[in-house]
Parts: structure tokens; sequence; C-alpha cells
């Protein structure tokens, strides 16, 4: 794999960050912290004790082999999981519970609802509603969750659906759609939230060759803006270029965190060599 | 023939001008056919038993129309009532909660195993197991006092009883519906922060319907035939109106085929909307009429 010319903009911004929340008296707020996060489906215990910190602006990577609970970890993040053991908070905010004096409180179908709408999350295999038309799609929790006129929710989705580059596929069905349209649509319909982390499932597995570029562009330029994401992906090449941390997993377990590049040049951990000898 | 027309039949691009292939069976068949309707209809023509004088007689008659029209609405109250309480049964039967699960599911059992017939006769005669419903505090004061017999007349015991019925069969056909729909779809619509009972209404039941409404198609026109069971609790509708008419005039034949007409009239408008109903919730699946509409479109230039 080469090295893009353009990487080298990125050090300078993701700088950028860094020393603004520096400048702010108070110390910044992780926008995931994951602490010692256990994960059992019955017997088969999927998580063993996840630790991890993504700060506000920061896009980390979680790579690693099938099974290794990548996947799992991400979906616990939005609660579509639940934890069995540690903690886990979203700027600040514990997922899935209330912490009322030492016990915690599981919370009801509302609260969880309320807390999700600040994550947007992009699914492997991009899960459009197939009844709602690329504009409809986008729309749609606009105006049921946000309560947002038709209007303006009319007018946000065209605009990203522009950002995106597919003004002109605002009436197709997600069944007209290539797959790399269709989860660039996703991307859109998940930013009309305003969140303020985006979660990203294998965004680009399931999608020809050809088509994967376009959504990794997506992504880039959604990191330039200064979006925190968390991306569980096996592009390597993303990774290095646009990641800030690389969090390398393996049976549960983090295995070996880094700087992307450091990572993967020069892997400390025998099975971090192992998995990337295998994907390079 | 000569060689030189072979490269004329088969020349490089040209359009392709062969002979089709035979289907000797299907003009076979057609004759068959053609003689069963032939015969079929000579009888009906020629052996006066089928009275067909009686037929045009009564056909239009406003008695006959009466009773038509109380089948057309007790069959469309019967499906609203079918239909609302079976998707609340639904989905209270996929709900995570037990004992709303049970409720369902008892629900279920009790109604698709005893006859429609036996529960449309008990509820007719419901006045004889309660003769007056009060609401008010057990063994204490009571505050609204209903006769039976006039709080529920017999028509509406009718539509009760078969409304009540098919919300248990329809709560099948909406499970299965429901059932249809990928989970990722619950799954992104619950990402997005949409809470259950929306991610339901606006997501899940949109794309069940198109599972759905085939067979309640189906449970619509054998509804309307269900109905002729109220000739057994003394309903006028349309068969019982036939019915009566033929004790009479003893012309069970004619009257038969006036009511039988009726019934294939209305399930003929019945079809065709249901043909539109399942266009309607069938946009966005491809192969449906918008995509190829939006394809010719595409094919001819940018949108």
């Amino acid at each position: 794999m080469t090295e893009i010319p353009g990487m080298t903009s990125m050090t300078p911004f993701n700088d950028g960050t860094q020393a603004g929340t520096l400048v702010g008296s108070l110390a910044p707020v992780p926008m995931v912290l994951a602490e010692a996060v256990h994960k059992s489906f019955g017997h088969l215990e999927v998580l063993k004790g996840i630790d991890m910190t993504v700060m506000p602006g920061q896009v980390s990577v979680l790579l690693g082999p099938s099974g290794s609970g990548k996947t799992t970890f991400l979906r616990c993040i939005n609660h579509l999981e639940k934890i069995n053991g540690g903690r886990l908070s979203v700027d600040g905010v514990l997922v899935g519970y209330r912490q009322r004096g030492d016990k915690l409180y599981e919370l009801g179908d509302k609260a969880v609802a309320e807390r999700r709408q600040h994550i947007g999350m992009v699914f492997q295999s991009f899960n459009l509603f197939p009844h709602m038309t690329a504009i409809g799609n986008i729309m749609e929790a606009q105006i049921q969750v946000l309560h947002r006129s038709k209007a303006v929710a009319r007018e946000k989705g065209m605009a990203l659906l522009e950002q995106v580059g597919l003004s002109d596929r605002a009436t197709y069905y997600p069944s007209q759609l290539s797959g790399g349209q269709q989860q660039r649509v996703a991307i859109a319909r998940a930013l009309a939230m305003d969140p303020k982390l985006m979660l990203f499932d294998e965004p680009t597995s399931a999608l020809d060759p050809e088509m994967v570029g376009e959504v990794l562009d997506a992504m880039r330029n959604l990191a330039d803006a200064g979006m925190t994401m968390v991306v569980v992906t096996h592009e390597i090449g993303f990774a290095r270029e646009v990641a800030d941390t690389l969090v390398f997993m393996d049976a549960g377990q983090v295995v070996e965190t880094g700087i992307p590049r450091d990572v993967i040049a020069n892997p400390q951990h025998r099975r971090t060599q192992d998995f990337l000898s295998k994907v390079l | 023939m000569s060689i030189i027309d072979k490269p004329e039949v088969t020349g490089r691009g040209l359009p392709i001008k062969a002979i089709p292939v035979r289907h000797p069976g299907r003009w076979v068949a057609v004759a068959v056919l053609m003689v069963f309707a032939a015969m079929i209809v000579n009888s009906f023509i020629t052996n006066p038993k089928w009275r067909w004088d009686t037929f045009s007689q009564y056909v239009f008659t406003r008695i006959i129309f009466e009773g038509l029209w109380k089948t057309v609405w007790i069959t469309a109250a019967s499906m609203v009532i079918g239909i609302v309480l079976g998707i609340i049964l639904a989905v209270m039967r996929m709900s995570p909660n037990p004992v709303v699960k049970t409720v369902a599911w008892l629900y279920i059992w009790f109604f698709r195993g005893t006859p429609v017939l036996v529960q449309l006769v008990f509820w007719a005669f419901l006045a004889q197991l309660y003769r007056y419903i009060s609401l008010g505090i057990p063994f204490g004061p009571q505050f609204i006092y209903f006769d039976v017999n006039e709080l529920i007349p017999v028509i509406v015991a009718a539509v009760l009883a078969l409304g009540l019925n098919e919300a248990a069969y329809m709560a099948e056909i909406v499970r299965s519906g429901i059932m249809s729909v990928g989970k990722g779809q619950t799954e992104a619509a619950e990402a997005l922060g949409m809470r259950s009972n929306k991610v339901m209404r606006r997501i899940v039941l949109p794309q069940a319907m198109r599972i759905i409404v085939p067979p309640t198609g189906n449970e619509v026109i054998s509804m309307l035939k269900t109905t002729s069971l109220l000739a057994f609790v003394a309903v006028t509708e349309l068969f019982t109106t036939a019915q009566n008419i033929y004790n009479s005039n003893y012309q069970q034949i004619p009257l038969l085929v006036v009511a039988s007409a009726w019934y294939l009239v209305v399930t003929t408008i019945l079809s065709v909307g249901q043909f539109y109903l399942e266009r309607h919730f069938g946009r966005g699946v491809a192969g449906s009429r918008q995509q190829r509409a939006k394809r010719r479109i595409a094919t001819m230039g940018p949108a």
C-alpha cells in the first residue's frame, strides 16, 4: 500500500483539536469511555474486559479477526447489546443505566431512545428502509424523533444528500440504488440527527470493490470535519490515513492500541503481527 | 435454398426472425374445454328447471338488495374488528412481557379452537347466561345497569362473534408479516432514536403489509361467505333472505343462484381492491411498477 500525499495534511488538524481542548479550563470528557466492559451471550463470553477511550473529535478504528468482538463492542456503545459487566459511558453519561447512589437502574425504552438519537450508526448491510425513498429515509427520524417540520427535514436531507454526492437520487427507492449509494444515503440518514458520535460497523464489507472508495471518501470528509468516529473495518489504508487511534482486538480483548502508522508498521504483539501479515 | 441465403439468416447483428415453438397441447385443451362449456351452457338454457324467469324476477328486488347490504356491512364491520384486534394480538404475542404474551396466546388458542358457528350462537344467546350487566363495586353499589338483550341485539352479537373469531386468525397473519421484516430494520430505526411503538408503526408494519395483504384478502372473501352462517341466528343477510323467499315459493335453486351471483359480484370487487392495495404496499420492492417506470426514465437520460 502506498501512502497518499494528502495524508500529512490530516496531522495538523488533529493537533489543532487537541490544542483546542487544552485551552478549555475543564478537562475534556471522553466521548466514549469503556472500563472493563464484559459481554456474554449465554455461556459464551464475547467481551472479556474492554478498556477504551475515544476523545471528542477523534477517529478510532477497531481492527481484528472476525469473532474478536469488535462489532459486539460497537453495538454495546448505543445499547443495541446490553453489557454484563464494567462501565460504558458516552459523553459522560452511562449507556443503558442510570446511577443513583451506588445502585444502577436499567433505563426504559424512552430514556434509551433519547440517548441513542445523539449517536449515529451505519451498518454493514445499510438497513435503509425499503418502503421509503432516499430523502424519505433521511427525513423519517428527523420528523418522528426530533419533531422537525417536513420542510426543515427535507432541506436538511437535501443538503446532506448533496454532501454525499447524491442530490440527484433523492426520490429513488433503496432498491434502485447501488450498494455504495445506499451506504452513502445511510450515512446521510445518521448525520441528519446531528449526532455527536458516529459508529460504523464494517461499512464497506458488503460492497463491490469499485464502490468501497466512494463510501470511504464520505467517511474521510466526515473525519476532516471533526466528527468523533468509532469504525470497525478491515480497510487498513483507511485506518492508517484517517484514524487517530488503532485498537487491535482478538478473542474479546484489546491486544494493542496505538497510533495507526506505528501499529501497522511495527506491531508489538504476536497476534497483531499474525493478523497484519495476513491482511497486508 | 441456396448457400447465399445462410449468412443472411445468421448474419452479425441482424434481428432474429425465428419461427416460435408450437404448443399443440394448448389447442387440444381449448377444444376439450369448449365442448364442456357448450354442454353446460346448453343445459342452462334447455333445462327449464333452472327457472331463469324466477332468477330475473328476484335478482334486482329490494329485499335481496337489503340482504346484500347487510352482508356487506357485517363483513366490513367484522373485518375491522378482526384486523384491529389481530394487530394488537400479534404485537402482544411478540411482546417481551410474559403476561401479555400468554394472554394473547390463550385468546388465539380459544378462538381458533372452537367452531365459529358455536361462537356465533353463543354470543346470540349470551343473555341466557348474563341477563343483566352492571358496572360498579363488587358486592357494593352498582352505578350502571344494562339489560343484555337491549345492549346486544342479535346483529351486534353476530358482528362481535365473527370479529372476535377473525382476530385470532388475523393475529397469526399479522405475526407472520412482522416476522418477515428483517431485524436490521428495527435496529436501524432504534439506532436513530425511534421508540418501539414508532418503530412498529412507521417501519415494521408498512413493510409487513406486503406479506399481510394477500392472505387478508382471502380472509375478507372468506368472511363474506361466512356471514351466511347468520341464518342460524335469524339475521336477514343475503343468504337468509334468499332462504326466506324459497321457503315460501319452493324455488330453492333459482334463489340460491341469485345469492351466489351477488356473492360473486362482491368477491370480484374485493379482488380488484386487493390488486391496488398490493401495488401500494409493494412500492420500493425491486420489480414493482414504479421501479420499472423509473428505470425507463433513468435510461433516457440523467434524472
